[in-house]
């Protein structure tokens, strides 16, 4: 429907968010240039406090280095913007930390003939990663309202794993919301609001390759709260409303 | 308490309500700014539609007064709210002097490449 041509034609880049992630990040992008060596890496440094900068240049991915730090929201709309100057059909978002695995992107990717987002989803069936406690009952009240929103089953709406077809791309370098969750939830909500289809392709989770996560029990809980408060602003929000 | 002094106290918390949750929505207040005064508004609206609750939860923590509590309480928020703030002016300057220091560093970095060119 968006990408007329997928596969060998289209142009991708694969734009990857990294905090402090010097130790698993080389081996994610040569995992990129291994499943899509045509694609272009590029590497959002969101002011990381080692060498995570120099490490991805040296595995030969593009890297922008923002000055302070802006969040994944933040970072990832300066990676779209990136993708919409440059002229790229498609955009794919995954983690630095190794957890996504790129050898699932081409099918993501073919996905994007019928679908303007397609999300690396979890609990589909794939992979046996699990999530419990609040955190857990977060996730699935989350989805269960996109899922609604977008007429189809998604699994996995707090996902940090997409492939971002043409349109996408022109509303998320434009919307893309630096607020909490932002980059997930409201995404999503602006992109559904906006008429886009959103799908999602089962993945497998894998454990982190090195480093630290940025989240700890504790913050789990909180994190229901602000997840439902964020959904709500979100649908509550007007259509084209952005401020940049 | 008069009828009209109820009806005003509804009222005020009520538009306090409705004009934090319209800048939220059109994008005017981020989430976490809005969150204190969401907070009192909603306090606010309780207490003006329950003034039996003050009066009941005043004399289990044993203040004299309930009028007191809800200066307590109010004076509380205000504070919250004003360290918050000092919190993010300290980030904001952070944020801003390393932006100027990166810029003229550019600008030193592009004057060179001029004068090499
Ligand atoms: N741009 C940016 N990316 C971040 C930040 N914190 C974490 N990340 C990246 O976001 C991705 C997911 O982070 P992670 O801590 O593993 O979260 P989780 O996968 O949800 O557990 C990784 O690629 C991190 O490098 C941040 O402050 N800014
Ligand atoms: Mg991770």
């Amino acid at each position: 429907m968006t990408v007329a041509h997928t596969g060998s034609e289209a142009r991708i880049v694969v734009i990857m968010p990294a905090f402090n992630e010097r130790e698993a990040i080389e081996n994610v992008i040569k995992e990129v240039h291994t499943a899509l060596p045509a694609a272009t890496c590029l590497v959002v440094d969101d002011g990381s406090l080692d060498d995570t900068a120099a490490i991805a240049r040296r595995a030969g991915a593009a890297v922008i280095e923002l000055p302070v730090n802006l969040g994944v929201g933040g970072a990832m709309r300066a990676g779209y913007r990136f993708a919409l100057v440059n002229g790229y059909d498609v955009a794919v978002q995954i983690d630095a930390d190794g957890q996504h695995d790129p050898s699932s992107v081409p099918a993501m990717v073919a996905q994007l003939v019928t679908a303007d987002i397609v999300i690396g989803a979890r609990f589909a069936g794939v992979g046996d990663y699990s999530v419990s406690g609040p955190r857990w009952w977060a996730m699935s009240f989350l989805s269960a309202v996109l899922s609604r929103a977008a007429r189809r089953r998604l699994t996995d709406t707090t996902s940090g794993f997409k492939a971002c077809g043409p349109r996408a791309i022109e509303l998320l370098a434009r919307e893309m919301p630096a607020e909490y969750l932002g980059d997930t939830i409201e995404a999503l909500v602006i992109a559904l609001k906006n008429g886009l289809i959103v799908d999602q392709y089962p993945v497998a989770m894998r454990p982190r390759a090195g480093g630290q996560p940025s989240h700890n029990p504790m913050k789990s809980a909180i994190y229901l709260v602000r997840g439902v408060f964020a959904l709500a602003v979100a649908f509550i929000r007007p259509v084209g409303g952005a401020r940049a | 308490m008069s009828t009209f002094s109820y009806i005003l106290g509804i009222v005020a918390a009520s538009f306090t309500f409705i004009i934090v949750i319209d800048m939220l929505r059109r994008q005017r207040l981020r989430e976490r700014h809005a969150i204190w005064w969401i907070t009192g508004a909603i306090l606010a609206l309780i207490v003006g539609i329950f003034p039996a609750l003050l009066d009941a939860i005043a004399a289990v923590i044993g203040i004299d007064v309930p009028i007191n509590l809800v200066f307590f309480v109010s004076i509380a928020i205000l504070v919250l709210v004003c360290i918050q703030h000092s919190a993010e002016l300290t980030k904001t300057e952070r944020q801003i002097r390393v932006l100027v220091e990166e810029s003229a560093l550019l600008s030193k970095r592009v004057r060179d490449l001029e004068d090499r060119a």
